[in-house]
């Protein structure tokens, strides 16, 4: 089985959102009303971890175990696409209170009117495709 | 000891270094941290490409990453169902405040809000959070080019400025709907 190990950190990282409770739509609307610490401090120390272990990989020359350069996400200059993109985005997330993976990690902890939202952010892919070309980027 | 550990929610601090965990051990195996992109497979693989050139993708080479989404699937059921006999989320006071001058009953019982989520009881409201939010997380998520995973924690811990825009972005759009749309919908 050629994925076993993605399976598998896809199963802990399902176990760890929904553990530390953050595929809940309430979580995420205290988060947005600042009322708590909680989601802040999972993206915060995960995003400083995260950030130590990008800057030791290049640092150091890390490689995968395929002998490759570290995937690590670039992203191309500018703005608009990504404040846009990212507004929308936000204006989705606040109102499913649940991002990609939080939807998918859901609908296995056996919510499935989540599979309702992931049809809809399915045909929001589709839609964003095929008008791609005429947005402002 | 251990499994009444295991058992209770699971803190910011054990959650966040173990997500950064997840993405070096990902890095590692010499693939990349994002869900978002599945939806774009997803639609190439349910023959999208037929309609917009966008979708004319091989879809071959992401299939690892519909086996991580599948493990997270699995994931939601072992940490949702086997390893969590309370179900209350302990959101803030003030949170509770609010969610009751909503109107709605005991917020935090469960991970979702019943009478947004639930099949017996959703409203008009609720079909509109779902379809609506689902649509604008999938547009939204292709158009930034990335979601909380591929930006706001992979992005930002390769320290690119687009990353740091687009969670800016999203922070636009979550305050608009909690602060603005959220009072007079409710």
């Amino acid at each position: 089985m050629k994925y076993l190990n993605v399976l598998i950190l896809g199963v802990v990282f399902g176990i760890i959102l929904t553990k530390a409770q953050i595929i809940s739509w309430f979580r995420i609307f205290e988060m947005f009303r600042f009322d708590s610490f909680h989601m802040y401090g999972v993206i915060g120390s995960a995003v400083v971890l995260g950030a130590i272990f990008v800057f030791l990989s290049k640092k150091l020359g890390w490689k995968s175990t395929a002998g490759q350069s570290l995937l690590v996400n670039t992203y191309a200059a500018g703005w608009k696409k990504y404040l846009l993109g990212g507004t929308l985005f936000g204006l989705g997330w606040a109102m499913t209170g649940a991002c990609p993976g939080p939807l998918f990690m859901l609908v296995g902890k056996g919510h499935l009117m989540i599979l309702v939202a992931i049809a809809a952010a399915l045909l929001g892919t589709f839609v964003y495709g095929v008008v791609s070309k005429k947005l402002p980027r | 000891m251990m499994v009444e550990l295991i058992q209770q929610p699971w803190p910011w601090y054990v959650a966040g270094p173990l997500i950064a965990l997840v993405m070096a051990l990902l890095l590692l195996f010499g693939r990349r941290f994002g869900v978002s992109s599945n939806f774009e497979t997803l639609c190439a693989i349910g023959g999208a490409g037929k309609v917009s050139d966008y979708f004319k993708i091989d879809w071959k080479k992401n299939i690892w990453s519909l086996v991580f989404v599948a493990g997270a699937i699995i994931g939601g059921f072992i940490g949702g169902n086997l390893l969590m006999p309370n179900q209350e989320v302990d959101i803030a006071d003030d949170t509770v405040v609010v969610l009751e001058s909503y109107g709605f009953v005991e917020p935090g019982k469960e991970f979702l809000p019943s009478e947004v989520f639930s099949a017996e009881e959703i409203t008009w409201k609720g079909w509109l959070m779902l379809i609506l939010g689902g649509f604008l997380v999938g547009f939204g998520s292709r158009y930034a080019g990335g979601c909380t995973s591929g930006h706001a924690i992979s992005g930002l811990s390769n320290l690119q400025l687009p990353s740091l825009i687009a969670v800016i972005g999203f922070f636009i759009g979550g305050l608009t709907v909690t602060w603005l749309i959220f009072p007079i919908l409710f």
